[in-house]
């Protein structure tokens, strides 16, 4: 199950790859970073709130949790749209590699914002969740499968959300315009929608799924440091890859596949193989399907 | 007052003339119609009416308006809709959608774009049984009756055509251009850019012949089709 929950994270992650991907080509290297200041968001709420990083006794304050959430939420969507406007707009029509080098100063100025912010050790995350294993105490298992409150509260939060964003996409008015200017901006503006604001609306959702992933990592590992964007931003745009970059389903799949991979390579062949195994399996899809798994044919814009 | 005009347009690719002060009109209720050959500035003169290029010199008036100053995804609503070389549409998107996106600027009540919709369908009848469909899978001529039908929802007081013909077999060719002119019919004025002169002549009421960037004749769709130079330039003639 552990797979299947950190495949969540991934996921939620991964969107906001993909999304931003999907409307501008661009490879947002500063999203993992703002994930990571997602969790310090979460951190500083949680402690303002009197939820220090001692085990919770007095049971799961869920309201404090859900004003983390939102904070979270509110400081990544809002962060990542100023990181839009100030860095990548202006350089719209650069060539490709301008902003790509833009967007990797973002990530610098994020991690050093992180590293002032909370120090260079790790930073314990309060463990405020039940600790209950529906497994063995409700079904009496006690084998590798455990499916416990944690994963419950993660896959309670992440499906939702997601099954939200899809359908954000899918039926609303902003979500098709969305989609128009994926595919063909110009004329997407030939129908009357302000281009900008459709990007701009674009990072803002991929900063909220990254800001709700933040609280979720947060009190599923109950740990977080200054360089967590680098691993979880890496292994994110790698599940986006795998699902097919710029493809939403893709992006949410490959983060699942990722996930219960890299919790099996690691039950069956060892900790030290987790990337490996994980890799592998990107170079794989790379070589067989270089589109990902469920990546467009590219052809199909002409 | 024309209802469009173009005054001394320049438009610039870099640092490449396009445009070299293009002048034109269109009245209201008209077809006309701008010819010319390959590279000579067509597409160019619609897309800066259109506001997709935007001109170094010039005006592109719209009743009071001057388009060139009109931010891009503002055009339309001033009542000028595009349909665009290449056709352009969204083609992972379905047909019933590729519509709803024409309409998107629009703001008046469901009611008025359900009657839109009915005229689509009744120009395109193919388009109806196809609304589900992703658009990308259309054949060529229903691609160019979506991006029609597209920018007909826009409820627009001009509509710009860029090549309708393009890569269409003669008999889809007919068929296109009669739906123009049904379209005209009732009312819509049309700009039509098209390489192909003689079926473009045979509909307009006017049209301009564009060379390298230059408009360098105006007159009646009839008095062109007759002219000696465009007859063998443009219409293949001895």
């Amino acid at each position: 199950m552990i797979g299947i929950t950190n495949g969540a994270f991934i996921a939620l992650i991964a969107l906001g790859y993909t999304l931003v991907y999907g409307i501008i080509e661009l490879i947002n290297f500063a999203h993992g970073d703002l994930f990571m200041l997602g969790t310090f968001v979460c951190l500083s709420t949680l402690t303002l709130l009197g939820f220090s990083t001692e085990v919770g006794t007095t049971g799961t304050p869920w309201f404090a949790l859900l004003l983390a959430m939102l904070a979270a939420m509110i400081f990544c969507g809002l962060l990542n749209v100023l990181a839009e406007r100030i860095a990548y707009r202006p350089l719209r029509r650069a060539p490709r590699l301008a902003p790509l080098i833009s967007a990797i100063g973002v990530s610098f100025i994020f991690v050093n914002i992180g590293l002032f912010w909370q120090g260079p050790t790790p930073r314990r995350f309060p463990d405020l969740l039940p600790q209950y294993d529906f497994m063995s105490q409700l079904f009496g298992f006690t084998t590798l499968i455990r499916f416990t409150f944690k994963d419950l509260f993660v896959l309670a939060l992440a499906i939702p959300l997601m099954l939200g964003l899809a359908w954000v996409i899918r039926s609303t008015r902003m979500g098709k315009a969305m989609r128009a200017v994926a595919q063909d901006s110009e004329m997407a503006q030939q129908m009357g929608i302000d281009v900008n604001r459709v990007i701009a609306f674009t990072f803002l959702l991929g900063g909220v799924l990254a800001g709700a992933a933040s609280l979720m990592y947060g009190l599923y590992n109950n740990n977080t440091v200054f360089t967590l964007g680098f691993t979880a931003g890496l292994k994110a745009f790698t599940a986006a890859v795998l699902g097919g970059i710029g493809n939403v389903n893709g992006a949410a799949l490959g983060g699942f596949v990722l996930g219960l991979l890299s919790a099996l390579t690691v039950t069956y062949a060892g900790g030290q193989w987790e990337n490996v195994g994980v890799f592998s399996l990107l170079v794989i899809i790379l070589v067989f399907k270089p589109t990902g798994l469920l990546g467009q044919e590219t052809g199909e814009k002409a | 007052m024309p209802l469009l005009e173009v005054q001394q347009v320049h438009t610039y690719y870099g640092n490449i003339q396009a445009l070299k002060g293009v002048s034109l009109k269109v009245e209201k209720g008209e077809i006309v119609t701008l010819i010319g050959s390959n590279g000579a500035g067509k597409t160019t003169t619609l897309r800066t009416i259109a506001g997709v290029l935007r001109p170094r010199k010039g005006t592109v008036r719209m009743g009071d308006r001057d388009l060139t100053k009109v931010p891009a995804n503002e055009i339309v609503r001033l009542g000028v809709a595009h349909s665009p070389e290449g056709r352009r549409i969204f083609s992972r998107m379905s047909v019933k959608e590729n519509l709803e996106m024409g309409a998107y600027a629009r703001t008046d009540p469901p009611a008025e774009l359900a009657k839109d919709f009915e005229r689509v369908y009744e120009l395109f009848p193919r388009l109806k049984e196809r609304l589900t469909q992703r658009a990308g899978t259309l054949s060529g001529g229903e691609q160019q009756m979506l991006a029609i039908g597209r920018a007909l929802m826009a409820r627009p007081t001009v509509l710009l055509l860029d090549e309708p013909s393009m890569g269409l077999a003669p008999v889809l060719v007919e068929l296109v251009f009669k739906t123009i002119q049904d379209i005209n019919a009732q009312g819509m004025t049309v700009l039509l850019v098209e390489q192909n002169a003689h079926m473009a002549l045979s509909i307009a009421h006017r049209g301009y012949v564009l060379q390298t960037g230059r408009i360098v004749l105006s007159d009646s769709a009839k008095n062109l089709a007759e002219n000696e130079m465009v007859r063998k330039a443009y219409l293949g003639e001895e």
